[in-house]
């Protein structure tokens, strides 16, 4: 029976502000395996797919920010756990994406699940490693907190379409940012299944935003715009020019920039550090005066 | 004005500061001329009078002071942390005894007052070798990992408002991590910087570990663009910030920048009212208000403005203006005739755009550069002097309804440095503290500094942290 | 100058119409952050007060000294010593000024009164069962009807503080109000609120307007028989408070800080903070009085050496 019937493709769309929208430019792109067969049309997102993206990121940064990291946690963990659910298909996808072995590529969609559930249970914790009380010389309460630098966008590595996706689209987002990502140029369809998945999770909208089509194109007027706090280069990794562009641009209102990693010394499946999500926090230091026990000091 | 208690003049004795007529660029150890011969003058800006005449750094010094650092960095870096402490903790205690002198020296180049000098500058730069000096040995305990190393040369730039302070901000971290320094003072106020290189002398630094380049912004622009710099730290305007994040952009050097801000200082109706009055004439008017974390935006709930105004405007009735060396004076010389220019002329745009200019009764010295404290009312957020920095002592007030727009006017500047909130009522602290988009917030004080609190802002005010254990990541390789 | 209004409450007369609206009022009033407060008291006392402002700053001190003795050992020879010196403090240097007054218990009234006849210098005496005031009303107002009685221009009443502690505003409003009555036309009277028993700033600030709206002419720290007595900052907050209601009301009232104010140095840094918050207006000893005994000699030391140059040592003054 399977052997006659005809299968049903999906269209592969946007993800922005919890929709899926078409990119607003009708037009699409080939995404072809390693072979060069035929896998999909992607859209091939504009300069006003971005902007819409960054306007959704925005929107939602109030409420993700605000919410609080225990929700914030549960909201992940629950992502990780329809990624569970889906999981043949991301292999399947991140196969014929990346030239794998069903084994090895399932391989790889485990680790990125289980980096999803790491970075789940970093969203309550972070605050207490990189925040603290500090001994100010003085009657004074000091405390420094890590808070989201706000929409960031994210160009997603280039090679490793899930795993890598995953590792930079999770720390953004634990830590109470919003994104914009650029799915990678050659392999986007993985990123692109992912925005089906957050859907159905409890990821309020706008929250990740996925964008597919040519990198340079999209992620220039994104490091250009002036509603965007900070943007992550991984995806810019393997075109020194881009990257330096782009640092460039986001130097106009002073985004905070990460730089890609040298390729060689890029290795998704190595567990990571608390870089990538300190790198979109800000320290907030909040002080108030202490010492109003009593105007004649305290005997008790 | 003449009153029944007049203060009689107080000065501090000028001659405690030895400046001698000329001093040169500080470059492995020893002071040299510049490679170009040429040397530029710092006056004192509360009298005009030439202080000395300086060697102006240019690019092949930069060159050569790189080379310094680099050469020093190996042995530097390997030295065991305690050693580097103990370096550090000479330098820490040379600066106490030698602070007098320095706050003197520091009032004489910059026109702030002595006694902010002598109670705010000084005892905070000794404070924050202190505080560097123990880390240098407790690296591994600091939270980025097992033996995290430096980055090598550290080119950083600083400016004229808190000279010696945030030289001491630049170098103690650079130093403790092991790292080397080109550091590059502001033309206006090289001198603390070149008393600093003897320090470093009498401290027994190795040779190259700090390098001093007095010079103007091509030097700055120079250091920063040297290939064998690995880590560039600055503070100073947004504009040349955003110049540095270009120049940087594409190269593996580190970059933290300390930056420009709007801050708003927001009072409730029920703030302590005579704390806050004396809150937002320390927000705006300490140091002249060339403070980057100034509070230049008074936000004021509508409610209480007018009995707020009429006490601020009694309060500054009260401050003295003049001679920076008389320790009773509040109000010091603005730093330079740029400075001061440039002040004048947002003033000037804030009377034209339609808001209400106010001064105390105020005489102003005949010579060197000054401003009288300014405060204008009817100030929106759409006026010139609600949105740009001023950087002098110039005070715009806005006012507000709710919590909610308190908020929302605070942060609706490009800049996120710092804010002020002043309520008796706690939660409404933590919420509004919680909603303000900026690096410091001072509820019901302002203006406090301290070497173990990190400081530094959000948005175009630039990014990293300096203070602190957070400081200490801008100077490591994590 | 502004002159003592007979009551101070008439412009506030609502406010004291029952002791729910003074607890209204009260606790209305803005709060006092403590920091904030005793750094600009701090900052203030880094003024360097030298050479001609000194001297005036020095004599200024003398003049507002109320010369106080207060003890259970207290004799008519003691007071008459005592009152010899507040007429002439330096009996070698004729051009120092008198102080203000004398401080005395009530019963010894009238020994000091004849010891100041024909000065400037005026008699004041603590009343209303001082230092702790527990003691009945009619009993506390007796004691300063006989001080009245007896001579004296100036009353230093203490508060009930422990009524004013339980919340008991109106009783403590009553007492000010009985005792300011019954001193007439004819004593000035100082409140004394014991600002170390009521311990927070919020407290004092709150006293000072109850002991203005009751009518006081001066509003004073404390007795000086407990640990903390008058402290610059709270000094700095009963400034504010008589500033604040003068520009509300219109009346002037006066501030004594007493106890522990021992040095020229500590003096000239009070008479600072009164420059600098309330204003000159208060520079005059009607309006600012230094409750202190040991103060008056170091002051008296610190005008010599002002005088001849060299510092002066206690064997050149008096030690009455």
């Amino acid at each position: 029976m399977s052997d006659t019937r005809l299968s049903v493709f999906k269209t592969y769309k946007l993800y922005v502000g919890g929709k899926f929208p078409r990119s607003e430019s009708g037009r699409v792109y080939e995404v072809t395996d390693k072979k060069g067969n035929w896998l999909a049309n992607v859209p091939l997102s504009s300069r006003k797919d971005a902007r819409d993206a960054v306007v959704a990121a925005r929107k939602a940064f109030g409420g993700w920010s605000g919410a609080t990291a225990y929700n914030r946690g549960q909201v992940l963990y629950r992502v990780a756990e329809m990624l569970e659910g889906r999981k043949e298909q991301f292999v399947r996808e991140v196969a014929e994406s990346e030239g794998l072995s069903k084994a090895k590529a399932a391989a790889v969609v485990d680790a990125a699940i289980d980096r999803w559930v790491w970075y789940a249970g970093w969203t309550d914790k972070i605050a207490q490693v990189v925040g603290g009380g500090n001994p100010v010389a003085g009657p004074f309460f000091n405390l420094s907190s890590p808070e989201p630098t706000g929409v960031v966008v994210v160009l997603a590595p280039q090679e490793s379409s899930f795993l890598g996706l995953v590792s930079v689209i999770a720390p953004v987002i634990a830590t109470g940012n919003t994104a914009v990502v650029v799915a990678s140029e050659r392999a986007p369809l993985p990123a692109l299944s992912l925005g089906e998945v957050l859907a159905t999770s409890d990821l309020p909208g706008g929250v990740v935003n996925v964008l597919s089509g040519r990198t340079a194109e999209i992620a220039t007027p994104l490091a250009a715009h002036q509603d965007v706090n900070a943007i992550d280069l991984a995806g810019a990794g393997t075109d020194d020019g881009l990257a330096k562009e782009l640092e460039i641009a986001a130097a106009d209102n002073l985004k905070r920039v990460l730089r890609p990693q040298p390729v060689d010394e890029v290795d998704w499946a190595a567990t990571p550090g608390t870089d990538r999500m300190t790198a979109f926090l800000e320290t907030k230091t909040v002080w108030h005066p202490t010492g109003a026990l009593g105007a004649s000091g305290s005997s008790y | 004005m003449a009153s029944v208690f007049e203060y009689a003049p107080a000065p501090e004795s000028r001659s405690i500061a030895d400046i001698a007529p000329s001093y040169g660029l500080f470059i492995d150890g020893e002071f040299t001329e510049a490679a170009d011969g040429k040397v530029f003058k710092t006056v004192s800006p509360s009298t005009e009078e030439v202080l000395s005449e300086v060697a102006q750094a240019g690019e092949a010094d930069v060159d050569r002071a790189v080379k310094a650092a680099r050469k020093a960095f190996d042995t530097w870096s390997a030295l065991p942390g305690s050693e580097r402490a103990k370096y550090l903790f000479r330098i820490a205690r040379i600066i106490q005894e030698r602070s007098r002198e320095l706050a003197v020296l520091e009032t004489l180049d910059n026109g702030k007052p002595i006694r902010e000098t002598r109670d705010a500058d000084l005892p905070l730069v000794a404070a924050h070798f202190f505080y560097y000096a123990g880390w240098a040995d407790k690296l591994d305990h600091a939270g980025f990992g097992a033996d995290p190393r430096p980055l090598g040369v550290a080119g950083q730039v600083i400016p004229w408002n808190f000279p010696l302070l945030m030289l001491a901000w630049k170098i103690a971290p650079a130093l403790a991590t092991g790292n080397t320094v080109v550091l590059k003072p502001a033309e206006t106020t090289p001198l603390s910087a070149l008393f600093f290189a003897d320090i470093c002398r009498q401290a027994g630094l190795p040779k190259g570990v700090v390098n001093i380049l007095p010079g103007y912004g091509d030097a700055g622009a120079s250091l920063v663009a040297h290939p064998d710099v690995n880590k560039v730290a600055f503070t100073g305007s947004t504009a040349v910030g955003k110049q540095i994040a270009r120049t940087v952009a594409g190269t593996r050097k580190k970059l933290t920048l300390e930056l420009g801000g709007k801050g708003a200082n927001i009072v409730f109706d029920d703030a302590p009212i005579d704390q806050a009055v004396e809150g937002i004439v320390n927000g705006i008017f300490f140091n002249q208000g060339q403070v980057c974390c100034a509070g230049s935006r008074l936000l004021v709930q509508e409610s209480i403005q007018e009995e707020l105004l009429e006490s601020l405007k009694r309060r500054l009735s009260t401050l003295r203006l003049g001679d920076p060396m008389d320790k009773n004076t509040d109000i010091g010389a603005i730093n330079s005739e740029e400075q001061l220019s440039r002040i004048t002329t947002l003033v000037e745009r804030g009377e034209a755009e339609g808001a209400e200019r106010w001064s105390p009764a105020c005489e102003l010295p005949e010579s060197g550069y000054w401003f009288a404290p300014t405060l204008f009312t009817n100030v929106t957020q759409a006026h010139t002097i609600a949105r740009d920095e001023i950087f002098g002592p110039v005070l715009s007030v806005l006012t507000f309804r709710t919590p909610d727009e308190a908020v929302a006017k605070a942060n609706n500047t490009p800049y996120g440095l710092s804010a002020g909130i002043w309520t008796e009522k706690g939660s409404r602290i933590l919420a509004v503290a919680n909603k303000l988009r900026a690096g410091v917030i001072w509820s019901n004080t302002f203006n406090k500094f301290d070497p173990t609190s990190p400081f530094g802002g959000y948005k175009e005010s630039g990014f990293g942290r300096e203070g602190g254990r957070h400081g200490l990541e801008a100077y490591l390789d994590v | 100058m502004p002159t003592n209004a007979p009551s101070a409450a008439h412009a506030l007369t609502d406010v004291t119409a029952s002791d729910r609206t003074l607890r209204r009022f009260l606790h209305g009033l803005p709060g006092v952050d403590a920091v904030g407060l005793e750094a600009r008291a701090a900052s203030l006392g880094t003024r360097s007060i030298k050479t001609t402002a000194k001297a005036y700053a020095i004599d200024l001190a003398i003049s507002m000294v109320d010369l106080t003795t207060l003890e259970g050992a207290d004799t008519p020879g003691k007071v008459r010593a005592l009152g010899a010196k507040a007429v002439r403090p330096d009996p070698t240097d004729r051009t120092a000024p008198p102080t203000a007054a004398v401080c005395v218990y009530p019963d010894m009234v009238p020994v000091a009164k004849e010891a100041v006849a024909g000065s400037t210098v005026k008699v004041a005496s603590v009343a209303t069962a001082f230092p702790a005031g527990r003691a009945p009303l009619s009993v506390k107002l007796a004691d300063v009807r006989e001080a009245v009685a007896a001579g004296a221009d100036e009353i230093d009443m203490v508060i009930d503080r422990g009524a004013f502690l339980a919340g008991d505003y109106g009783k403590v409003h009553e007492e000010i109000t009985a005792v300011k009555e019954a001193c007439g036309t004819a004593a000035r009277l100082k409140v004394i609120f014991e600002t170390g028993e009521l311990s927070t700033y919020d407290n004092i600030r709150r006293a000072s307007w109850l002991g203005m709206l009751a009518g006081a002419d001066f509003i004073k720290t404390s007795t000086g028989k407990v640990a903390v007595n008058a402290t610059p900052a709270n000094t700095l907050l009963m400034l504010e408070a008589v500033r604040d209601f003068r520009a509300q009301t219109g009346v002037q009232v006066g501030v004594k800080p007493a106890g522990g104010i021992r040095t020229s140095k500590d003096a000239i840094k009070f008479l600072v903070l009164v420059n600098e918050t309330a204003g000159e207006d208060w520079l005059d000893n009607h309006w600012f009085r230094f409750g202190a005994s040991s103060l008056l000699n170091d002051l008296l030391m610190q005008r010599q050496k002002l005088a001849t140059g060299r510092y002066s040592g206690p064997d050149y003054v008096t030690v009455d």
